[in-house]
């Protein structure tokens, strides 16, 4: 016994691994069995990947740190339920690299903000959050209505996503299976070639920032803040189901 | 320990250590824990697997252990519409289902809320019981879904966010109208007028309404806005009413009193800049910028009863 602890406590290396091995056991017990059990997704309609302009809008959100202040994670409390709507279920992030999760609010959580505000309230309180919400200590983000969006590069982030698992297709046999899984509508969003075009049509006719013909960093971004938490139609679940998966 | 005296026991050589040399001659005491935390440890242990016995715990393969735990609940099933008492496995959603059941079947809430449903508008503002309940609810809802645009107090935001703690409503201020604001949202509209009226058309219409709300004298000019406010080439009557008092099921404004909902007249000083910013407006139109969203769905039925006498209050109510 005093042997064998003089070894580990002298030799550095072996010491290195032996650490490692006892640490990854909480990781591998509470993590890695999720991948195999069956409930860990809830089975729910209506969830689908971001579109291109919901892409751009959510790489907005975390270049300007959004998540520092807000997460995207309603828990299964009273108080929560009451204040923001139905807690987060795993399968409405399931299409998100990185998750959003969190518990850090500064402000206050996003999970289901989609709809709650018109799109000019957004572009007004992102400009100047206290000409809204006087006591907001939100700063102000006028920049995102002057920036003008850059989506050169959106078909190579829908490519990049499509490597993690989400269902962005490249080929037509992808595309069928797309039509099947999600609808016409739906699968022609997630269509890559189509990427730019579909990016450029839903700015220009939901034209969320109010700026006729141009396409701003805040097109994206409200695109992407209107649909959050929106997917799923609570309406047409028993609420005891979801308890089920847990 | 700083001067490393040894107690007796140490001293004496009773205590084992553990073994170590550092250094030539540094050794380390093997003290033995202490009989109550060692005990309480061993303790711990046991309930571990107790634990995982009760509470869900261990994965195995495309599951997991369980647990025995339960946790019963009562909810109203919605295609029934009738209260079941169910259970469930122990998880913090059927924790939460319990709380909330609870919360609903608290007698006080539960009588109040059966009350104010089956009640009529009247009254509920009649009944200082029920309209105490509705306050102290309603406060709640709005702060969480209301305030962020129309403000703490109701009092919203001139040019973008009606007020509703004045008694003049856009889309009328009857029970039934803003129940229906609430679940359906409202999507403010008036045509843009430039490039239909000429700029000094604009100017005349302008001049116009701030006739009508007694801001400004009757003049040539703003006979001629009347002109084109009551004739075709405008046809603003069409939604603000031949009296210019507003047109509720359009969402058009009265133009008669001083309540100004999207152009800041009263912010203005002078009457040249009143003017300014009136044929801005008109000029620009309301599209797109006036947006109430669409409760249903968000709220449930109740919550937007309450809701809908709480706003209606705010305003004083009709």
């Amino acid at each position: 016994m005093t042997m064998r602890h003089e070894q580990v406590e002298t030799n550095s290396a072996l010491m290195l691994l032996l650490i490692l091995a006892v640490i990854s056991v909480g990781g591998l017990v509470e993590i890695v069995p999720l991948f195999s059990i069956n409930e860990t997704i809830e089975k729910v309609e209506g969830v689908r990947p971001n579109t291109p302009l919901e892409i751009r809008g959510r790489d907005i959100y975390i270049r300007e740190g959004c998540y520092l202040c807000h997460s995207q994670m309603i828990r299964p409390f009273r108080d929560e339920w009451l204040r923001y709507g139905h807690y987060s279920l795993a399968a409405e992030s399931q299409y998100d690299h990185p998750f959003q999760w969190g518990s850090k609010r500064t402000g206050p959580d996003l999970a289901r903000v989609g709809g709650k505000y018109s799109n000019q309230w957004h572009v007004q309180h992102m400009k100047a959050p206290r000409s809204v919400v006087p006591q907001s200590i939100m700063p102000n983000y006028p920049w995102l209505l002057t920036n003008d969006l850059d989506y050169s590069d959106v078909a190579d982030r829908m490519r990049a996503l499509r490597v993690t698992g989400v269902p962005y297709s490249l080929t037509q046999q992808e595309y069928d299976a797309n039509v099947k899984r999600f609808g016409p509508t739906v699968a022609d969003q997630l269509d890559i070639s189509k990427a730019e075009d579909n990016l450029l049509k839903e700015a220009r006719d939901k034209n969320f920032d109010g700026i006729p013909g141009r396409v701003t960093e805040m097109d994206a971004l409200v695109a992407y803040l209107q649909s959050l938490g929106t997917m799923v139609d609570f309406t047409k679940y028993d609420e005891g189901y979801f308890a089920t998966f847990r | 320990m700083s001067d490393n005296k040894l107690n007796a026991a140490q001293q004496s050589g009773a205590v084992q250590t553990t073994g170590h040399a550092w250094d030539g001659d540094l050794q380390e005491y093997n003290n033995p824990l202490p009989r109550w935390w060692l005990w309480c440890f061993y303790g711990t242990v046991v309930f571990s697997v107790l634990y995982w016995f009760i509470y869900p715990s261990w994965p195995v393969g495309q599951t997991w252990l369980k647990g025995f735990g339960k946790v019963d609940y009562t909810i109203v099933d919605k295609k029934t519409n009738k209260v079941e008492e169910r259970e469930q496995r122990w998880n913090t959603r059927a924790l939460l289902l319990a709380d909330l059941g609870e919360a609903a079947n608290n007698e006080q809430r539960k009588a109040m809320l059966s009350k104010v449903r089956a009640a009529s508008h009247d009254q509920i503002v009649k009944d200082p019981k029920m309209m105490e309940f509705v306050r102290s609810v309603g406060k709640g809802l709005f702060g969480d879904n209301c305030a962020a645009c129309h403000g703490r107090g109701g009092q919203g935001v001139v040019g973008m966010y009606p007020n509703l703690s004045d008694d003049d409503w856009l889309w009328g201020g009857s029970m039934d109208k803003i129940h229906e604001t609430l679940v359906q949202g409202r999507k403010g509209f008036m045509p843009a007028f430039e490039g239909v009226l000429k700029p000094e058309q604009l100017d005349d219409v302008a001049e116009y309404a701030l006739v009508l709300s007694n801001e400004a004298k009757p003049s040539e000019a703003s006979e001629r806005g009347k002109e084109i406010f009551q004739g075709q080439i405008g046809g603003c009557y069409y939604c603000h009413g031949a009296d210019a008092k507003g047109v509720p099921s359009q969402g058009a404004a009265n133009l008669t009193d001083k309540i100004w909902t999207i152009a800041n007249v009263p912010a203005q000083k002078t009457l040249q800049d009143k003017k300014a910013v009136l044929k801005t407006l008109i000029a620009n139109g309301v599209n797109n910028t006036r947006i109430m969203p669409a409760w249903k769905g968000r709220l449930n039925d109740d919550d937007i009863k309450l809701l809908a006498v709480y706003v209606q209050q705010l305003g004083g109510a009709k």
